[in-house]
């Protein structure tokens, strides 16, 4: 069973719809004991990280993260849930779970492309993600395949080695991150079409 | 770097897609599910679905549509149309769609845009804008103005103050809709597009008048627009979205180009 955690971070029926559409058994939850019994956990969300990180601890979630992540279990983050595993988010100054070490930076406002033409913020749209190393969940990823990204906040690991993939807008910021037993993508695995939903599906069978 | 999205829309009344020209004689050209779903096969970014049911007690088949589509599709898709309240929003979202477009709702209640910012998020909130170019004068400073019900009702409001109007309330992106250009397959309206474009900083999609790629091409560069929306070119099969998609990615526009 895979617990999808619900934490009032925005509507989460959209990554239940696809890890069902992909034929594994899963769970809204904000039980505690629904997500320890769990095989793995899925950790969406969209918003902002003060009030995420509120609702978290608020549950009593933050510390079944941390279990969950010391016991090896596969972990998921989806966009803010990437934002939240980061030691520190710029967004309302919010300290967060401290999983992956590093900060979550804002865009700056005046981001520009090759051409210098300033960029818009939020990244709204479909872009390109390029894996720096070797990841089970990013098997069969094809260069030329997008993701949809919708952000105005990126993660930037203390540590070079929990950079998973890149993505380039206006800057080359960290869009996927790992660490051991968790894995963390800043776009959403779910709206991304077929390649999404492949990645999705790695996700599903890892064992780390 | 973004790619610019090619974004199919639907016309549905009543639970059926139907294309009619300048919001007049709708005829019944299929499934939306159906539609969407081949949309999805075929490189689609995403999907506009404007509910155009005119009697609100049918308006439950909407709900029903937008859930079997978010069980179908994979890609974020947006409703439209009979949208007043919140709570409207709301079961929108529900059901499945990534976001909820409001047009004349907004126009007449401003706040609508900030209320559902607030309760989802700006990347949810879509202004639809209708608009004319009547001309500049006093009150309409740009020559561009909003209109409602299909064009038939002049709303003396300009259509870049509102742009940014809507903007600063809280408008996640801008559906920018010609009302000159719409239905016509002539090519978009480039000078509207251009205007609203580089005076706002959220994404514009630009909608009404695409007939052949080279209107999308046209629009995607000396427009500006971030998206493109297009209907009758590929409703009846005359272009599908690999041709427009290799035609755009020839003439140096980013496009998403395996799905």
């Amino acid at each position: 069973m895979i617990a999808i955690i619900d934490y009032d971070a925005g509507n989460l029926a959209s990554v239940a719809r696809a890890v069902s559409h992909l034929g594994h058994a899963n769970v809204i939850t904000r039980n505690v004991d629904e997500i320890r019994s769990a095989d793995r956990i899925i950790f969406p969300g969209v918003g902002a990280a003060g009030s995420a990180m509120i609702s978290l601890k608020r549950l009593g979630i933050d510390a079944v993260l941390h279990e969950a992540f010391n016991q090896g279990k596969p972990i998921l983050g989806i966009c803010l849930g990437t934002q939240i595993i980061m030691g520190y988010s710029e967004e309302n100054q919010t300290r967060c779970l401290d999983i992956i070490p590093g900060v979550v930076k804002a865009f700056s406002p005046d981001i520009r492309d090759s051409d210098g033409k300033r960029l818009k913020i939020p990244q709204m749209g479909w872009n390109r993600v390029r894996p720096v190393k070797y990841h089970p969940v990013l098997a069969g990823l094809k260069e030329t395949d997008e993701f949809y990204f919708v952000h105005g906040f990126y993660p930037e690991p203390t540590y070079m080695d929990h950079i998973v993939g890149t993505t380039h807008y206006g800057i080359k910021f960290a869009s996927v991150v790992g660490y051991r037993n968790i894995l963390a993508t800043q776009f959403h695995l779910e709206k991304s079409g077929k390649p999404g939903l492949a990645l999705l599906n790695n996700f599903c069978w890892w064992m780390p | 770097m973004l790619s610019k999205r090619i974004i199919p829309c639907l016309d549905v009344r009543e639970g059926r897609t139907t294309k009619g020209i300048k919001f007049k004689d709708n005829v019944d050209i299929g499934d939306p599910v159906e539609m969407a779903r081949f949309y999805y096969e075929n490189g689609a970014e995403e999907i506009v679905f404007y509910d155009i049911t005119a009697s609100s007690d049918k308006r439950d088949i909407m709900i029903d549509v937008v859930r079997r589509v978010a069980e179908t599709i994979f890609i974020p898709f947006s409703v439209g149309g009979g949208i007043r309240t919140v709570d409207d929003m709301r079961r929108v979202l529900l059901a499945g769609a990534e976001k909820i477009s409001i047009n004349s709702a907004a126009i007449l209640n401003p706040d609508l845009i900030s209320q559902g910012a607030k309760a989802f998020g700006n990347q949810c909130v879509v202004l639809g804008m209708d608009v004319k170019f009547t001309g500049k004068s006093h009150s309409i400073p740009s020559g561009y103005e909003m209109v409602i019900n299909g064009g038939r009702k002049q709303m003396g409001i300009d259509a870049l103050e509102w742009a940014q109007r809507a903007e600063s309330l809280g408008a996640g992106e801008i559906c920018l809709n010609s009302i000159d250009a719409d239905g016509t397959q002539n090519g978009y309206e480039i000078v509207l597009t251009e205007l609203i474009s580089s005076q706002v900083s959220i994404p514009v999609i630009a909608s009404g008048g695409a007939g052949k790629p080279e209107h999308l091409l046209d629009v995607l560069t000396r427009g500006c627009a971030d998206a493109a929306l297009i209907a009758s070119m590929v409703h009846y099969g005359a272009y599908s979205i690999p041709e427009i998609k290799s035609f755009l990615h020839a003439g140096g526009v980013k496009v998403r180009s395996t799905w």
